[in-house]
């Protein structure tokens, strides 16, 4: 029955990425769903102001160096995904500098608390995932997704989430598949506090900017859309030394009215 | 003899001084007004009065006709003449508040040039870092800044971490004017009632 579930799953996922990429018209946004996207973007926000934003301000109260040294365990770990992506895309370079950073922040580093790869010269580089590894490959984003709890992402980016899942992240393997042929150490729970523990360091430091967009923004979930996917699309071209947003035709026709 | 080699050294390093007055480049803009924006962010002014400051600010140093125009993507060209007039003053005011409500969240906002890009004679992109404090990370802000009158550099967008603001505000206007089919009159309702908190 799984098997059945998982290739008529599968199949539409395929159809949904096939068509949309066919059909699509570059630049726009492809919201297909956006009736119950916007429904569960309300539920999240809910969810946000009641759970997640105190539990940040909170989270924002603690010192500094155990936020930090709580942001470096949680990147050293990231680096489990980030491995296998950056073999995926080719980019051996990355793979051995994330490995050797893997390695050393988890021995010297205590568990990745902290950081003394980048005094070896094995600089932070950015994160990888399944989706962006898609992406690499030239597979069309799809439509955009809201889901509960988790927020923004696309059909893409959901299916990388699925390979993930599916053993493809190390860590999910390790403690929740129970792979123990590897690592016995670590239970199911340490994985969902993992990911809980990310989602608010990662609020706790854009609290203000989140308020602020919160708080000037017309069309919040459109406002919110937009970022996601012009973020997505930044990580999946590797364009952090150049401005892909500079390359926008739009200013030009501007130039001719 | 003397004098008069004299006088046309003084009259040439004067020249030379008020027309770089003038032309300042655009990294020199982008950290001349980072500087007044900071110092403004960070004094003692009560947050209406930051406000205030950094809404002149923003009037001239940004082409907030430019950007409006911009932001209306696709449905520019169907714009009449009365409602271009309506909604450039509509978004005039739309943007002057909503840059600064954004800004005075930020009291320690200090940035510093990194270096600049001429992408044609119309645009340059200065790049440069929010500097980061223990509350908040380092940041990339990259500038695209209009030169087409190089004596009067403008802003058109800020790039953060690769995220453009005037894309973002695109998509979101755009978004209302297609949820109401089309009817740009949707907008002004939406910047109205935004106007009106």
């Amino acid at each position: 029955m799984n098997r059945i579930i998982t290739t008529l799953f599968t199949i539409f996922i395929i159809q949904l990425l096939v068509v949309n990429k066919t059909l699509s018209n570059e630049g726009e946004v492809k919201d297909c769903f956006e009736k119950l996207n916007r429904a569960t973007f309300a539920l999240n926000m809910g969810l946000d102001k009641v759970i997640f934003k105190p539990i940040s301000k909170g989270y924002r109260k603690l010192p500094s160096p155990i936020r930090t040294g709580t942001g470096n365990a949680l990147n050293n770990l990231s680096n489990l995904i980030t491995i296998p992506n950056n073999i995926l895309q080719g980019d051996f370079g990355s793979a051995v500098n994330n490995s050797a950073r893997l390695l050393i922040n988890t021995t010297l580093g205590i568990a990745g608390i902290f950081d003394p790869a980048n005094s070896f010269g094995f600089e932070k580089r950015g994160k990888e995932d399944f989706g962006q590894t898609l992406g690499v490959m030239g597979v069309g984003e799809g439509c955009y997704l809201v889901l509960p709890v988790l927020g923004p992402t696309t059909i893409r980016d959901t299916v990388g989430s699925f390979v993930a899942m599916n053993g493809g992240d190390v860590w999910h393997n390790i403690t929740v598949r129970d792979d123990e042929e590897y690592v016995k150490e670590f239970k199911e729970s340490d994985y969902w506090a993992s990911r809980v523990t990310s989602g608010v360091d990662f609020r706790a430091k854009n609290l203000e900017a989140f308020d602020a967009m919160e708080k000037n923004s017309v069309d919040l979930y459109a406002t919110v859309r937009s970022l996601y996917l012009q973020d997505r699309k930044k990580k999946i071209n590797n364009s952090s030394e150049k401005t892909e947003a500079m390359e926008d035709g739009d200013w030009d026709t501007l130039e001719n009215q | 003899m003397k004098i008069l080699k004299n006088v046309f050294i003084s009259i040439l390093i004067l020249f030379f001084l008020t027309n770089n007055s003038w032309s300042k480049s655009p990294s020199e803009f982008i950290s001349t007004l980072s500087i007044e924006a900071s110092n403004i962010l960070s004094s003692k002014l009560s947050d209406d009065e930051k406000i205030v400051r950094l809404k002149e600010i923003g009037e001239q140093s940004v082409d907030i006709k430019g950007v409006g125009l911009y932001t209306l993507g696709k449905y520019r060209k169907a714009l009449t003449d009365s409602q271009k007039k309506q909604y450039e003053e509509l978004f005039k005011d739309y943007f002057l508040k909503s840059f600064s409500g954004r800004l005075v969240a930020y009291t320690d906002a200090k940035i510093a040039v990194l270096s600049e890009e001429i992408k044609n004679e119309k645009y340059t992109i200065v790049y440069s870092k929010l500097i980061g404090t223990s509350e908040r990370p380092e940041v990339k802000i990259d500038w695209r800044v209009y030169t087409k009158d190089p004596e009067n550099p403008l802003i058109r967008d800020l790039v953060i971490e690769g995220l453009s603001l005037a894309r973002t505000q695109k998509e979101e206007f755009n978004s209302i004017i297609a949820n109401n089919g089309g009817n740009v009159e949707a907008l002004f309702d939406s910047l109205n009632k935004f106007l009106e908190n």
